[in-house]
């Protein structure tokens, strides 16, 4: 098993990290298993709450932040406008397959997932190699660590995302669009007659 | 004047390349002459390079002038190049000669022939063709002109190439030769392997490195190149075929040269078969065999060219039959004679041929002794020296040859006499039948016919082989060794006769009478039967009518399944297997890919679902490999 | 009982099976990128995890780009939802089977 490098790993952070555990399994089942798309829309944003209150016990409280801005706040959001825009909260068979036995088929193939990871985490994969990025403990306040590491050792992926959401937007206006119909020839021509003394 | 030599094959060679181009244009006759001048200059210098050889001292008359390089290879090198001997000149020597007389002969007899300059283009290149076979410095120039020769004769055998059964005669001949071809080049692989070269002089000095067995495999190989060619048991069918080409190509091709030329090579490879009398032996019963069947056949042919035909291959067996016994310089004695009243015979049926207007069936002939006269003569004398009665030429030379085969076996002996026999009574039934007796072809209905003796330049040449035939003799009687001018000239190269060992008088004589009372009691027989008598079934069974079957068994047992294989491989092996297999590759591609296919379902979720399997699976695998 | 590396990694696999399992049953779309944003965020738990136990902050720094790339992928998705959904309303995975072979 890991041995870790927490400091303190006492009964209020079990407790904790019970509750939030829950959350967050209990939302992703809900966003599996309602057949209404907007009751999934919201039970996801009871796991990212939950994914946050983890975050903060793990001492990442920027991303805890950013995640309950960004992720709960806009993504959510968004898919919550398109649901309503696009009229799909209506039910849908959940139960009607492309081909037989796939969700049977899903349902190993997920336990082989589930099984794998647990055991390839519980190996011991860390090389002993001094950190790239810098200490993450007792460096001051954590925005402020990650900030110095975005700016100096990951400056260019920091530019490139900044690009990269430009082209998000640029392509979102562009796919949205409405193609308007060109008027066809009689159409046409029945206008310039009408134009006409 | 032996330096000039390179001259002998030059001269027909440029009247082949004069002609071939221009001959059309320079017409009928000119294109004639032009051939027939090159042969004759190509002949002057043959005789010339002789008085030069024969002035020389005998232990120095081997010269071998080497042009260039033809190939190198390794330990092998081949030249092109001439070997100067008495063997080959004497050879050079009747070739050139009778070519010419032959060429000026056939300007007569292909007058009206529209393809005129063609018949010489290809007679000049047969000649130089056959001029480099007998010239040859190493084997592979004698393979050269063995294959000229062959490709010659086909071009002449089928000249009328519109009739179907002058191609499918040159057809036969082309392929009959190739056999035997075969024979000759496994000898020549064997040469190469062993000894690393094909040059006469360097073969003939290092035979002590081969083994025996090698030695009999050589000179039967060799041997049966000579079947091939040579028209030896059982490859005689194709020259009773070959006898569709015009006459003087019978004559030279079929009865001169070409057909001598196995013979030839047996004479020249001698060092060989000396070391190996077994080969010899066998190769002596073979040509008495062939001597002995032939001469049955042409007892019941009614063609007055098949009947040569059939007699020159009789003929060329006796001659083999000398070289089995080792006796080479009788059997180029019996050479040199036959081509003189071999080709004698077959001009003057030419001449009878077109007297009568084309027919050639001499159950249709009769009585042309008085209106052709001076052909009548000269085939008379062509019997005379055939068959063997004192003192033409052919009485000399087959006595040579029996004498010779009695002191290997008295078997041998017999069966060439019984054959001796033979010969003069069916050449006496083909001269009865067409130049004695009634005048048949009055009665069939050919009235307008006035058969005469032809032109001067169809006589000429008859007359001067009736000569040589009747005293061609002298080059060789064995009443001494002062006499015996052709075997002291070729012992140099084919080392002395076998009679030398025995050489009592009276056994002299004794062959001598016993030769002559064959003849002439085959002759008297033949007179006694067809004086007056057209039809005689009972002597002219189907049997040997047929030429004793041998073309219907080998086209049944040789031909048909052959046939039948080639087809079952063109129906079923190329069409079921080898198409079926490469067809069977697509198809199975198709298949396959039609199967496949089914994989691009087109729905994401599938595609998720086969991704997230591949990578449970991979990385399962990279898990198990590094060890759970 | 002391809470350790490995309790948040399970929780994380737990929460990756449940958002892969539901991506291969669900047929509406927009359920099925819900689902990948489960993924995702087990993906970044488990970074979060490994940067406090191996005292790194790319760990977090890594969440960073991929809450932003998240964000990126989720507006083209939904854009290209919306259009496809224009065409024909009611649209399932399943019916955009156009690059069948």
């Amino acid at each position: 098993m890991m041995s870790g490098l927490v400091a303190s790993a006492t009964l209020p952070d079990s407790i904790t990290f019970a509750i939030a555990a829950v959350i967050v399994v209990l939302g992703a089942l809900g966003v599996v298993l309602y057949r209404n798309p907007v009751h999934s829309a919201l039970m996801l944003v009871m796991t990212l709450f939950g994914i946050a209150v983890l975050f903060v016990e793990q001492d990442a409280q920027f991303l805890a932040a950013v995640q309950v801005i960004v992720y709960t706040g806009a993504v959510v959001v968004l898919f919550l406008f398109v649901i309503m825009l696009l009229g799909v909260d209506r039910k849908e068979a959940v139960f009607a397959d492309t081909f037989k036995g796939q969700r049977l088929f899903a349902g190993v193939v997920g336990l082989c997932v589930l099984v794998e990871i647990i055991v390839l985490g519980s190996r011991n994969w860390t090389t002993g190699a001094p950190s790239v990025a810098g200490a993450m403990k007792n460096q001051g306040a954590n925005v402020n660590v990650i900030g110095k590491s975005l700016f100096t050792t990951y400056l260019l992926p920091f530019e490139v995302t900044s690009a990269l959401l430009v082209v998000a937007v640029i392509a979102a206006v562009v796919l949205s669009r409405r193609h308007e119909e060109r008027p066809t020839e009689f159409e046409d021509e029945q206008r310039t007659t009408e134009l006409m003394p | 004047m032996i330096h000039a030599a390179f001259l002998i094959p030059l001269f027909p060679l440029v009247g082949f390349l004069i002609l071939a181009p221009f001959g059309r244009r320079i017409g009928n006759p000119i294109a004639g002459w032009i051939a027939t001048l090159m042969v004759l200059a190509s002949f002057v210098v043959t005789v010339l390079v002789f008085a030069g050889v024969a002035g020389e001292p005998v232990a120095s008359r081997l010269h071998v002038e080497n042009w260039f390089t033809w190939l190198n290879s390794g330990q092998l090198s081949i030249g092109v190049g001439i070997q100067v001997d008495p063997l080959s000149l004497t050879m050079a020597m009747f070739i050139t000669g009778i070519s010419t007389l032959i060429h000026c002969y056939s300007v007569g007899y292909m007058k009206l022939d529209e393809q005129f300059s063609k018949f010489f283009v290809y007679l000049n290149l047969f000649v130089f063709s056959m001029l480099m076979l007998v010239l040859g410095e190493n084997l592979v120039i004698t393979f050269l002109g063995w294959e000229g020769v062959g490709v010659c004769s086909y071009f002449l055998i089928a000249f009328w190439f519109t009739r179907p059964s002058a191609a499918s005669a040159g057809k036969k001949a082309m392929i009959y030769n190739r056999v035997g071809d075969g024979g000759f080049l496994l000898a020549l692989f064997l040469l190469i392997d062993k000894l690393h070269s094909l040059t006469f002089t360097t073969i003939f000095s290092h035979l002590s490195q081969l083994s025996p067995t090698d030695l009999t495999a050589v000179s039967l190989l060799l041997f049966v190149g000579a079947v091939g060619k040579s028209a030896q048991l059982p490859l005689f069918p194709w020259l009773a075929d070959a006898m569709e080409g015009p006459t003087p190509v019978s004559a030279l091709i079929h009865a001169a040269t070409m057909v001598t030329a196995g013979v030839y090579l047996m004479c020249r490879v001698n060092p060989i078969l000396h070391l190996v009398p077994n080969a010899g032996h066998l190769i002596a019963w073979i040509g008495v065999a062939t001597a002995f069947i032939a001469a049955t056949i042409g007892c019941a042919q009614t063609d007055i060219k098949k009947v040569l035909a059939y007699s020159t291959v009789s003929q060329l067996g006796y001659m083999f039959l000398a070289v089995g016994c080792g006796a080479y310089d009788a059997a180029i004695f019996l050479m040199l004679t036959h081509a003189f009243y071999k080709a004698l015979l077959f001009l003057a049926s030419g001449s009878v041929i077109h007297a009568m207007d084309d027919e050639q069936d001499i159950k249709n002939m009769g009585a042309l002794r008085r209106a052709m006269p001076l052909t009548s003569a000269t085939f008379f004398i062509g019997w005379l020296s055939i068959a063997g009665i004192p003192p033409f030429s052919g009485f000399w030379a087959k006595g040579d040859v029996l004498s010779n085969a009695w002191v290997v076996s008295p078997a041998l002996w017999a069966v060439g006499a019984v054959t001796a026999i033979l010969t003069a009574y069916y050449m006496g039934r083909q001269y009865l039948l067409v130049f004695l007796g009634e005048p048949r072809w009055k009665k069939a209905g050919a009235g307008s016919l006035h058969p005469h003796d032809a032109s001067w330049q169809m006589s000429m040449p008859l007359v001067v082989l009736a000569v040589l035939a009747s005293f061609g003799g002298l080059i060789n009687l064995p009443f001494g060794p002062h006499l015996t001018f052709l075997e002291s000239w070729l012992a140099p190269v084919v080392g002395s006769g076998l009679l030398h060992n025995t050489d009592s008088t009276l056994q002299l004589w004794m062959f001598g009478v016993a030769d002559a009372v064959f003849a002439i009691g085959g002759a008297t027989i033949a007179l006694s039967l067809w004086r007056n008598v057209v039809n005689r079934p009972a002597l002219e069974p189907q049997f040997l009518f047929m030429a004793w079957f041998l073309d219907a068994s080998i086209d049944r047992f040789i031909a048909r399944p052959s046939s039948a294989l080639a087809l079952f491989s063109a129906r079923v092996v190329d069409r079921q297997v080898i198409d079926g297999a490469v067809n069977g590759v697509a198809g199975l591609f198709k298949v396959s890919a039609g199967r496949l296919r089914r994989l691009q379902t087109g729905y994401v979720r599938t595609y998720a679902l086969v991704i997230i399997s591949g990578l449970v699976i991979m990385v399962a695998y990279f898990m198990i490999r590094s060890g759970l | 009982m002391t809470v350790n590396v490995s309790w948040y990694l399970t929780l994380a696999a737990v929460l990756f099976t449940i958002g892969a399992v539901g991506m291969l049953v669900r047929r509406n779309i927009l359920v099925m990128f819900m689902c990948i944003e489960l993924m995702l965020n087990a993906a970044n738990l488990t970074f979060v995890s490994f940067s406090r136990e191996l005292n790194d902050v790319g760990g977090q720094v890594a969440v960073f780009f991929v809450l932003i790339v998240a964000a990126a992928e989720v507006v083209v998705g939904l854009a290209i939802i919306v259009s496809i959904y224009r065409r024909h309303v009611g649209a399932t995975a399943d019916d955009q089977h156009l690059l069948k072979g």
